[in-house]
């Protein structure tokens, strides 16, 4: 028995899976931008995939055990960088998300987002009951709902709901009782309604605009509408790499990022669509595979709390492609163009290596 | 085990939202691919240039300029906000005027781009030229507007144009389309298919911002096609300067073929007004004027004929043999007829008289005579023989057809029997007959050539109809000879005389308010339409010119007579190639034509009638 594992417990499918949704991405990246003052986009991506695979590779080395011993930490960590942003942060299209790290700017949210993963890992590993009580499920509300609030002052709701489904999930595999899950459920359709109303202008507008995009064909359903148009074009076998008017012409609001999947739609037709699905199902699955196999509970956490974030991710994202939610800005895991998406989800995937690698540990 | 539960999930998620793009790809497809294709070309109109109108020896009446109608691009509003500072400096506009420009085209849909200029001057040109990568939502259109080379010259026959309406849409069987320009009015509407083009397209590939980006095929504009008129432009300038300041119409004609040598009808409108879109505002003021300038009174005004109408008598009495050929009158100034007195035009009276001197002096009294002779049946018979009543068929659109009374129009229209007395009154061309002027030179031409109605028309190359209504040749002659003796000798329009020129005619004075009216009154009634229709020469004539001068108190050959002699005149130094220089630069101040007149020994100096 290992140690730590060794060259050929990683899960070398996992990396296929990756570098297939990866290469899609850039391609695309390329098609989209290639012939715009954008061009030189997929090199950047390129880079940034590089850089993320290193980061994995190292991360999967650091036994997560370790890690997850310094979440209390990690935690203050996240919680001050994001009143930090709300405070000096980097202003971009009317948010503050940044702050700028080693030469660069980060988007913080993401890196909150991975250390939730990680809080959320030890706290419902910590649960030992068969059943997970009222208690522990409001202290778990409570650990999430801190940084929850602090990401949509930023504003930035998507990111802000991306915790959500890791609170679902985690509270669902640690033994979440039905009535404390329809009880919840209760609440949230009572909140709905009052939430709207906290909403900025800008984020009102998405929602109606989804409700009825058709009242507004050219102002805020616009998005919508023109990433429908892309898919809908595309027809079975699209219109070939580099061949996509919607894409092309620029008709595809921010189609090298969140939306590149209609571009995608567009140039490579339901064919391309369907096979990019299918990897992002097989890598979700994946996941839910190696959380099967840990070798213990948190490790088991860990990895799906990084399948809860990133199905998330994949469900919101190309479901507002095609128009089934509004637009909320969140993008598209492994094919997005972004430094900062980008190399969160190569690190969460370190974090699910670290797991894998350590199975056979006892 | 709940982990089992999630694969399931992540499974049903993948698949629901691959049904999600299979609707949208598969199933609706064909719709999207046609919403991208339209995203992705705009199609630009190249408008095509109207065609011109020449006068009959190729002279310009009225062509196109080009010009620049400024376009606004909509696709995307928040976009077009942005900018709209920034063109409303460029355009010397105030971006409260520039934000009303765009209020005003609020129905119309949003990918349709909209004129905010319709002329552009060469400096917002040059603002568009230069702004193009950093403005991208102005575009230029290229587009034809009437050019009047000589103001409001013809104006009432020529028309204007405007925007199509939403009903000749409709009737035009998808020929036009909304924002097409359109005659609306007069030879512009009449010949409007002949003079509008057909509109080509140019394709272009827009991106997103609706920056051109690339071309597709280009489909090319027809031009419409020029019109050759029958006008005169020398005699219509003779006309129109003499009009100038008048209120009233003249018409010359080609007695033999119906060629329109001019047409004047004043006030009129400018057709320049109409070139741009005319301000509704101003639309009004013109449509409301009582001195009605959008009236051509050419063919729509509809007036008592007074003394011209003699000529329909005398030929009705030549013609119908219902009085003997000597037949004659004693005038004593005036005459009593069922039981009230009718005033003849000379309160002293003309003597005895027969028709020859009843037509050169004008007597009212042997036509009140003639007129109880012959009875209204005859006179209607005769009138409507020479085209009174019904429209004479020229190529303009809204001819009236004037009013012939008779004795069943006045059961059909009035339910009562026809008054005696009325008679009398319409035998001097009073009561309720009406005619254009358009009517009177027809029927004179038709008297003097023995009876041939031609169709009067405006378009050169028109093969005109003509109706027949034969005359004997003794009763041409005897009215003809009458018409002549009006101007040579001595009669109501002996100051007119030309030399070397049978010219010929009628004048004649009618009353806004009849002669019982004015005596109950105290007085003689005062304003008056002036008459003269003159033509030469005396038997088939070449031209025939008829003007009437409203509200003017003096007599139809005081008034109207000298520019039917100068257009006469005008004709003929024209024929002899003696055409004075003066008289084709355009005048447009009346001394120069007096001056002309007094210059020249054939013609008399304006007196006062007799």
């Amino acid at each position: 028995m290992h140690k730590s594992g060794g060259f050929r417990d990683y899960d070398w499918w996992l990396v296929v899976l990756t570098f297939a949704i990866c290469g899609v991405g850039v391609l695309e990246i390329w098609s989209a931008t290639h012939a715009s003052y954008l061009a030189g986009m997929h090199k950047h991506q390129l880079e940034w995939i590089g850089l993320g695979v290193v980061l994995m590779f190292l991360l999967s080395r650091l036994d997560y055990h370790l890690i997850m011993d310094q979440a209390p930490i990690l935690y203050l960590i996240a919680i001050v960088a994001l009143i930090a942003v709300l405070a000096l942060g980097h202003s971009r299209f009317g948010a503050r998300r940044w702050l700028p790290i080693l030469g660069g700017l980060l988007q913080v949210s993401e890196l909150v987002k991975l250390i939730i993963i990680i809080v959320m890992a030890r706290f419902f590993s910590e649960v030992r009951t068969e059943q997970l009580g009222l208690a522990d499920l409001l202290k778990a509300g409570a650990i999430v709902g801190l940084p929850l609030v602090l990401i949509m002052k930023q504003p930035d709701l998507g990111t802000a709901l991306v915790l959500l489904p890791l609170l679902a999930i985690g509270a669902f595999l640690a033994g979440l009782q039905w009535k404390h899950g329809l009880a919840i459920l209760a609440l949230a359709a009572v909140m709905v309604p009052v939430g709207y109303h906290f909403l900025k202008p800008y984020q009102k507008e998405r929602v109606t605009t989804f409700l009825r995009p058709e009242e507004d064909p050219r102002g805020a359903g616009y998005q919508i509408l023109q990433s429908k148009i892309a898919v809908g074009s595309g027809g079975f076998w699209g219109k070939g790499i580099g061949h996509g008017s919607q894409n092309q012409l620029g008709f595809v609001p921010v189609r090298y990022s969140d939306f590149i999947l209609a571009a995608l739609a567009e140039e490579l037709g339901f064919a391309g669509v369907f096979i990019a699905l299918l990897l992002y199902m097989f890598l979700l699955l994946r996941l839910v595979q190696n959380a099967q196999r840990a070798n213990d509970r948190a490790g088991m956490f860990l990895v799906m709390g990084v399948a809860a974030v990133l199905g998330f991710h994949v469900l919101v994202n190309v479901a507002m492609v095609i128009g089934y939610m509004p637009v909320t800005g969140i993008p598209l895991p492994l094919m997005s163009y972004g430094g900062s998406t980008t190399l969160f989800v190569f690190l969460a995937l370190g974090l699910v290596m670290n797991v894998r690698v350590r199975r056979f540990v006892n | 085990m709940r982990l089992a539960v999630i694969s399931y999930v992540i499974v049903g998620m993948i698949a629901a939202l691959l049904f999600g793009f299979w609707r949208l790809q598969i199933v609706d497809s064909d719709r999207y691919a046609q919403l991208a294709e339209r995203n992705r070309v705009r199609s630009i109109p190249i408008i095509a240039p109207r065609g011109s109108m020449l006068d009959r020896e190729g002279r310009v009446l009225v062509d196109n300029y080009p010009s620049f109608s400024v376009l606004l691009l909509r696709d995307d509003p928040s976009e077009v906000e942005k900018y709209l500072p920034q063109i409303a400096d460029g355009l010397g506009m105030t971006l409260d005027e520039l934000k009303q420009e765009i209020d005003a085209s609020r129905a119309m849909p949003k990918f349709q781009p909209i004129v905010i200029k319709p002329e552009a001057s060469p400096s917002d040109i040059a603002f568009i030229e230069s702004h193009r990568s950093d403005i991208p939502v102005l575009e230029m259109l290229m587009v034809h507007r009437r050019r009047y080379p000589h103001g409001d010259m013809l104006a009432s026959a020529i028309g204007y144009v405007g925007e199509v309406s939403a009903e000749q849409v409709e009737a035009s069987d998808s020929k036009l389309k909304p924002g097409d320009e359109v005659g609306k009015s007069g030879l512009e509407r009449q010949y409007n298919d002949v003079l509008m083009g057909t509109d080509g397209m140019r394709r272009v590939i827009v991106n997103s911002i609706g920056k051109e980006v690339g071309r597709l095929e280009q489909q090319d504009a027809i031009p419409g096609k020029p019109i050759q008129l029958t006008i005169d432009y020398d005699l219509q300038a003779v006309a129109d300067s003499y009009m100038a300041d008048k209120e009233g119409a003249v018409v010359a004609m080609d007695g033999r073929t119906g060629e329109i040598l001019a047409m004047v009808s004043r006030p009129t409108f400018d057709p320049k007004d109409f070139a741009v879109s005319i301000p509704s505002a101003e639309w009004q003021a013109l449509n409301s004027d009582p001195r009605t300038p959008m009236l051509n009174r050419a063919i729509q005004g509809q007036l008592a004929p007074g003394s011209v109408f003699k000529i329909v008598m005398a030929t009705a009495m030549l013609e119908s043999k219902a009085v003997p050929e000597d037949f004659s009158v004693f005038c004593a100034g005036h005459a009593q007829f069922y039981g009230r007195t009718f005033h003849c035009w000379k309160p002293a009276g003309h003597g005895m008289t027969d028709l020859h001197k009843a037509i050169v002096d004008s007597c009212d009294v042997f036509f009140y005579t003639l007129g109880q002779r012959l009875g209204i049946g005859r006179i209607h018979d005769y009138a409507a023989g020479l085209g009174f009543g019904r429209r004479t068929g020229i190529d303009l659109p809204g001819e009236e057809a004037g009013l012939m009374p008779s004795e069943e129009w006045v059961q059909r229209v009035y339910h009562h029997k026809w008054y005696a007395g009325e008679t009398i009154s319409v035998s001097i061309g009073q009561g309720s007959v009406m005619v254009t002027p358009i009517q009177l030179v027809r029927m004179i031409a038709a008297v003097a050539n023995g009876g041939n109605l031609v169709q009067p028309h405006l378009l050169k190359n028109l093969s005109a109809k003509t109706d027949h209504f034969p005359l004997s040749e003794d009763t041409v002659e005897q009215v003809t000879q009458g018409m002549y003796g009006v101007i040579n000798e001595g009669g109501t329009g002996s100051s007119l005389k030309l030399q070397n020129v049978e010219f010929s005619g009628k004048s004649g004075t009618a009353q806004l308010m009849s002669y019982e009216a004015g005596a109950k009154m105290g007085k003689k009634g005062k304003e008056t339409n002036g008459w003269f229709v003159g033509y030469a020469p005396r038997r088939n004539p070449e031209i025939v010119v008829a003007a009437v001068i409203q509200g003017s108190s003096e007599h139809g050959g005081t008034t109207a007579g000298p520019v039917v002699r100068d257009v006469v005149k005008a004709y003929y130094d024209k024929k002899t190639g003696q055409l004075d220089r003066e008289l084709t630069t355009k005048k447009d101040t009346q001394p120069g034509i007096l001056a002309v007149a007094k210059k020249d020994p054939a013609v008399a100096q304006t007196q006062p009638e007799r």
